[in-house]
This record gives C-alpha cells, structure tokens and sequence, in this order.
C-alpha cells in the first residue's frame, strides 16, 4: 500500500537527520522525502512517500510522533493534491526535436534548455505522469533525471 | 549550567572530567553539589540511573567530548530501553572546531540520535537556561528517559548576563497525555467486568509512574491476579498466601519466568497489559495471547500500544491516573474460582534448588536472604544468571529491583547500587553480580570506597559466563567456548585491596552466617560466593 504522510516540524538543526534515523533503523519504506517551509515561519513541512501496510503506517505515525521537533503528522488520503516537479534531460539532435517537443506539448511540460546535443524538459504532475513522460522520452535517450519527491497538501 | 542544576535541586551528580568540560567542572568548584567521580564514564550513566529510580528525579551525569562522550554510550542505551530519566552533559568541542575531526571531537548527538529522548547541541550560552529546564522536563514527565545536552567548550567559557531560569518551557510537539480517555476507560471496565479469567501484567511503567499504591489498590478492588515483567518486579508484594480481600501476585512471567505465572496468563480471557512494552523476553508467545484473550493496553506511549501485541482495548495515559479511574468504576467481582485456580498452580510449584555443602547454592541461598533483608531493602541484579535468580528467587516484599531489564547491560549492577544508596542511604541496597558482569565495572569499587556507603556486593563466582554457557549447552550441542572465565582473580583479595570488606563462602550454610554480618557491618562488604557452573538458571 502506497503512503504519503505529511509532517510539520520545528525547523531546527538535525530534525531532518532525526527522522531519516528513524527510518533507517525501524526499516520502514520510503521512496521520496522532500523538506521545505510550510504556512507558518520557523515550521518546516517534510512530505514522505513509500510502501507500507496498516500496521507500519500506524507504527510510522506513532514514532515520528515521539521525535519531539515533530509537531504534527497526518496521513493523507488518495483524495489529496500530490505533485512531483521533473528535470528530464534529453538526448536530441536536430531531426529528433520535433517529435520530442511534440510529446512535451501533449504531456504540458515545458522546454526550460536546449542544446546542440540535448534537450532538457520541466515537468510538474503526478509521480504518474512523470512515470509516463519519462517512458514517452525514453526512447530518445535519457541523459539525466531529477525528481523531487511528492509533494502533497490535503 | 552549574546554576540550572542547582535550579533543578539535582544535589548529586556523577562524571568523569576532560578538557571540554573543564569550564563546567571549573564553576562546580563553588557549588554545594556533590560530584561522584566514576572511574568510567559508561558508571557514571548508570550511577545516575540508580540514583535517578530510587530518588523518582532525572539523574545527571557528566563527561568530557570524545571518548568520555562515547564511554557514557552504553549507559545512555541502557536507560533508554528501561526508560530512566537521565540527563547526559557532555563537553565538545569548540563551535569553530566542530566538524573538523580536531582532537577529543565525536559527534556525540548524531552517535545517540537512537537511544536518546532527545538531544541538544548548545551554540549560545543564552539558550542553556531553556536548554536545561526542556531536557529536565522531557527526561522526567511522559515517558522517560535519557536526554542529551552537549556543549561546546566555548559555550561554557561565554558568559550569560542575566540568568534567569524559566520555570516553564513550552514544547511545541511534546504534549504527554497524562488522562487516559474516559469512552476507552469505559470500555476497560466493560470488558473486565464481563470477564472469567482476568490477568493484570505489569512492567516498569507502574514504577516510572509511581502507581505502586494504585496497582494494588485496583488489583485488590478488583481481585485480577496480577504477573510482572522483569521491570515490574517490586509493583507488588509477593505474599505467599493472600487473603480474600488482598492482591494474589504470581511474579515473573516470560522465558526465565514462572511456570505459574505464565500458565495463568496462557489462560487468561483478559489481560490488562498496564506500562509494559511487551518485549520478547516477557511475552514469548503474543499472537496466543492475542488469539485467547481481550487484551487492555495501559500506557503513557502510544507508540508501544500495538507494537508486539494486537490490542482491543488501548488506553494512553499515566498509568497511576487510568488505574485510579479504573478502580474508582470497577465493581468488585467474586473471582474466587480463578483466584483459587491460580494460587493452586503457585502452591503446588516446589522451588529450586536446595542447599548444598560443596558450593554455594544461589537460588536456595536467594530465598533465604530475602528473610534476612529489611522488607524495603533495594536489590540491584547484574545481566546473567545472577539476574535471573534474583528476579525470581529473592521475594519482594516493600522494596525495588533494579536491573538493566532491557539491554541486559553486564556492569550494570554495582554503580547502579552505588546510585541507589545514595539516593536512598537509609535503605539497604545490595548488588547481586556474576563474575563476568563484576569485572566489566570492577574499577568502580574505588569509588565505592571513596564515597564509603555501606554498599553490599554479592558475587557468585562459577568463573563462566553462566547464561551464555548454558545457552551453549541447549543449542550448541556443549560446545562451550568463550564462556571460561580464565585468569579471574582472587576476588576477596582484590576487594580488600581496594579497602573494602570481602568475604568468601565456600557453601551455604557459610553464606548464611556471612550474609548476616554483611549486613549488620557498617561499611561496605563484598560477599564472595563459590558457585557450581552447573548450576541451572530455572
């Protein structure tokens, strides 16, 4: 079962290192993390993403609770907004770019470098969507790719 | 922070000095409290966690940066996994120095990060103030445990103008739920009333909480026959044959446990789990209990409830408030049947191991001093098969057994007793050792003869590694390596060295008589006794 929990913390040193350990030593699953400022000044937001059944996500929100920089800790439900920003870097010589912008403009992403040798595409969307662009693209040659995680709001 | 402490009224605190923490040591020099120095930093953790269980206040200990730091490692795990209240001060580094791996620099937060509370790396003197009241207050209230403040040298020479210590500090995500929720609390006394054969299981968290009054009082209100953990050895008496209205105590449960005690809890159809993390040493079998019984969860960690065990009725709260409410809204039911059942079950058991002539027989010889203990009196058992007949085998009546119960810490023992002394120097405190556990903190019976407390050490020596040895006769075929204590010394010689009283007991008629002027003695007195390695743990 996929998870997405979002959790405020107190933006100190080390609260990220905290909740990484956390992780790390209780083998929970977790594919993406992202960490930035939240609504109110001093509390930062870190959004976590993986697998995990009932009984881990339980464990899971039990124990980040115990870290005392953590405020708050909500799982959120399918019904959420979740988005993910891509850089995808592109393989493309000149008779390539067309079919390449081609999908760019089918899928919304944006064209934000181009090179002699390469493409370089920014895209915002589902961790699904991203998953799609970067099958689409495949084909031409992925040199790079960055994702930032999911980020979510309930 | 010399003055924070003093804010705190910590009277005593136990460490070892080192160059970063000199400034502090330096400001110690005029205060009136009192500095126990250890001989190791790892002691000076478990000093302060004796001291910290019998005075029911955050001990204090004390080292320098990087290999005094990482010496109190262990100490720190230690009462982590039993939930001490400690608080650790460590020296660093220089601000400007850290992370540069300059000399005597250990990033001793990020090395604790597991097993500690919380932890804090001071960069302005002006924040010590708060500092200190928050790690007070996070090591003592919810659940407790070890709290780090790590300081750099630099930090402890800056100067803090106007020191004012604040009296509250506010945590934004630290609220510890103190009342349990009354709709669970319902339900509690529900399903207990609907019960035939209710058990109560308590650990640790009855002591952290100092709910040993209202554990007895609700198991007398409510006649549930109650088994402990290790950790909750001393929440109850242990009354051979209770009355009609009194609490029914069968004692230990888990592997090394009663048989009887864990047979009426194999049979219970209810079991009240009250301040017990379940650990697999003391329920080797949850998915039975969870398949046979209801099971209540009391405890002030929401994280434990569900952990190791499948619970219908989870209560979080502080274990003395939920079991005043649950005995204020339990009536008193005729659980006679299952009462009589139960006590059958502990009558009938023939204790262990009797006398002999040849050695000292511990469990036989257990039982008896029990007899000749003062009925509070504190005992405090080393990891091994000394803690184990301990557990069983000495009966608690008013007093406490302290034990490293989760990390089955070896060492443990003597600077935890020499802790508890001090915090409790009225009460008798004695040390229960194997030999293999002794030497891992012998270099503390200096300062046991320096702060010259009638402190009593009892050492069976069967020159093995006893646990570990019979281990290795059940699953590895007899195959004893490792376990033969080769090279021990003479233990009475090398005690009376260091100044204190010893004695040897070649059997246990001897060991009797001697124990006896152990007791009487007036200072410090380490009681040698020959054991059989033979000799079984159950």
């Amino acid at each position: 079962m996929k998870y997405t929990l979002s959790v405020l913390v107190e933006n100190r040193p080390g609260v990220l290192a905290r909740v990484v350990s956390l992780f790390a030593r209780r083998g929970y699953n977790i594919d993406a993390l992202t960490v930035g400022a939240s609504e109110t000044p001093g509390i930062a937001r870190m959004t976590l993403s993986g697998e995990g059944d009932n009984y881990i996500l339980e464990q899971m929100e039990k124990q980040l609770n115990k870290i005392v920089p953590v405020i708050k800790v909500r799982s959120l439900g399918p019904e959420a907004m979740r988005s993910e920003l891509m850089l995808l870097k592109l393989n493309c010589d000149p008779p390539s770019f067309g079919q390449i912008h081609q999908i760019a403009t089918l899928m919304d992403a944006q064209v934000v470098q181009v090179t002699r040798s390469s493409v370089t595409l920014r895209f915002a969307g589902s961790p699904e969507q991203c998953d799609t662009l970067f099958e689409l693209t495949r084909p031409f040659g992925v040199k790079e790719v960055a994702r930032s995680g999911v980020l979510a709001v309930d | 922070m010399v003055r924070c402490l003093e804010a705190e009224g910590t009277d005593t605190i136990f460490g070892y000095p080192g160059a970063a923490i000199c400034p502090f040591y330096d400001a110690l020099y005029d205060s009136p409290i009192r500095h126990v120095l250890v001989r190791s930093e790892q002691n000076a953790a478990h000093m302060a966690s004796g001291w910290a269980r019998m005075a029911g206040r955050p001990g204090v200990c004390v080292a320098t940066s990087g290999p005094g730091a990482a010496n109190l490692i262990t100490g720190i795990a230690t009462a982590y996994m039993d939930s001490i209240p400690l608080v650790a001060i460590t020296g660093q580094v220089d601000r400007e120095l850290l992370g540069r791996d300059v000399f005597q620099e250990t990033d001793i937060t990020g090395a604790c990060q597991s097993f500690t509370k919380h932890s804090y790396l001071v960069t302005r003197a002006a924040d010590l103030p708060r500092v200190f009241r928050e790690a007070f207050v996070l090591a003592a209230t919810g659940r407790p445990g070890p709290v780090l403040i790590d300081v750099p040298q630099d930090v402890q020479e800056e100067l803090c103008p106007d020191f004012t210590y604040p009296e509250q500090v506010e945590i934004l995500g630290y609220k510890p739920t103190v009342q349990g929720h009354p709709v669970q609390i319902k339900k509690a006394v529900e399903a207990i009333a609907g019960a035939q054969r209710p058990i109560l299981c308590c650990g640790g968290g009855v002591l952290l909480a100092n709910a040993r009054e209202a554990l007895q009082r609700f198991a007398a209100q409510s006649g549930i026959p109650v088994v402990a953990t290790m950790m909750g050895i001393g929440a109850m008496a242990n009354t051979a044959l209770p009355g009609e209205n009194e609490p029914v105590y069968l004692g230990m449960i888990g592997r090394y446990g009663r048989s009887y005690a864990n047979r009426a809890l194999g049979e219970a159809d209810l079991v009240v789990f009250c301040g017990a993390r379940l650990g697999d040493r003391a329920i080797t079998m949850p998915d039975r209990i969870a398949e046979q019984a209801t099971v209540i969860h009391i405890d002030v960690d929401p994280a434990e409830i569900g952990k190791n065990l499948r619970t219908d009725i989870p209560i979080v709260g502080d274990i003395r408030w939920v079991l005043e409410a649950l005995t204020r809204q339990v009536s008193p039911r005729d659980l006679t049947p299952w009462r009589r059942q139960v006590l059958e079950y502990k009558t009938r058991s023939v204790p262990a191991g009797t006398d002999r002539t040849d050695a000292v027989e511990p469990r036989s010889f257990l039982r008896a001093l029990s007899r000749m203990m003062d009925a509070d009196a504190v005992l405090c058992a080393d990891p091994g098969q000394s803690q184990l007949w301990a557990a069983i085998h000495y009966t608690q009546r008013e007093g406490r057994f302290l034990t490293s119960g989760g990390l089955g810490t070896m060492g443990y023992a003597v600077p935890a007793a020499l802790g508890a002394k001090l915090a409790a120097p009225r009460r008798q405190v004695v040390a229960v050792c194997g030999d293999g556990a002794f030497q891992m903190s012998l270099c503390e019976l200096a300062t046991v003869r320096a702060c010259n407390v009638p402190l009593k050490i009892l050492l069976f020596d069967n020159r093995r590694l006893g646990l570990v040895r019979e281990f290795q006769n059940q699953q590895y075929r007899g195959r004893h390596i490792a376990t033969h204590m080769e090279g021990n010394p003479d233990f009475v010689a090398l005690c009376r060295a260091y100044g204190l009283r010893a004695e040897l007991a070649g059997n246990n008629r001897e060991a009797e008589r001697l124990a006896g002027e152990m007791l009487a003695s007036p200072g410090p007195f380490v009681l040698v006794c020959r054991v059989d390695p033979d000799t079984p743990t159950v």
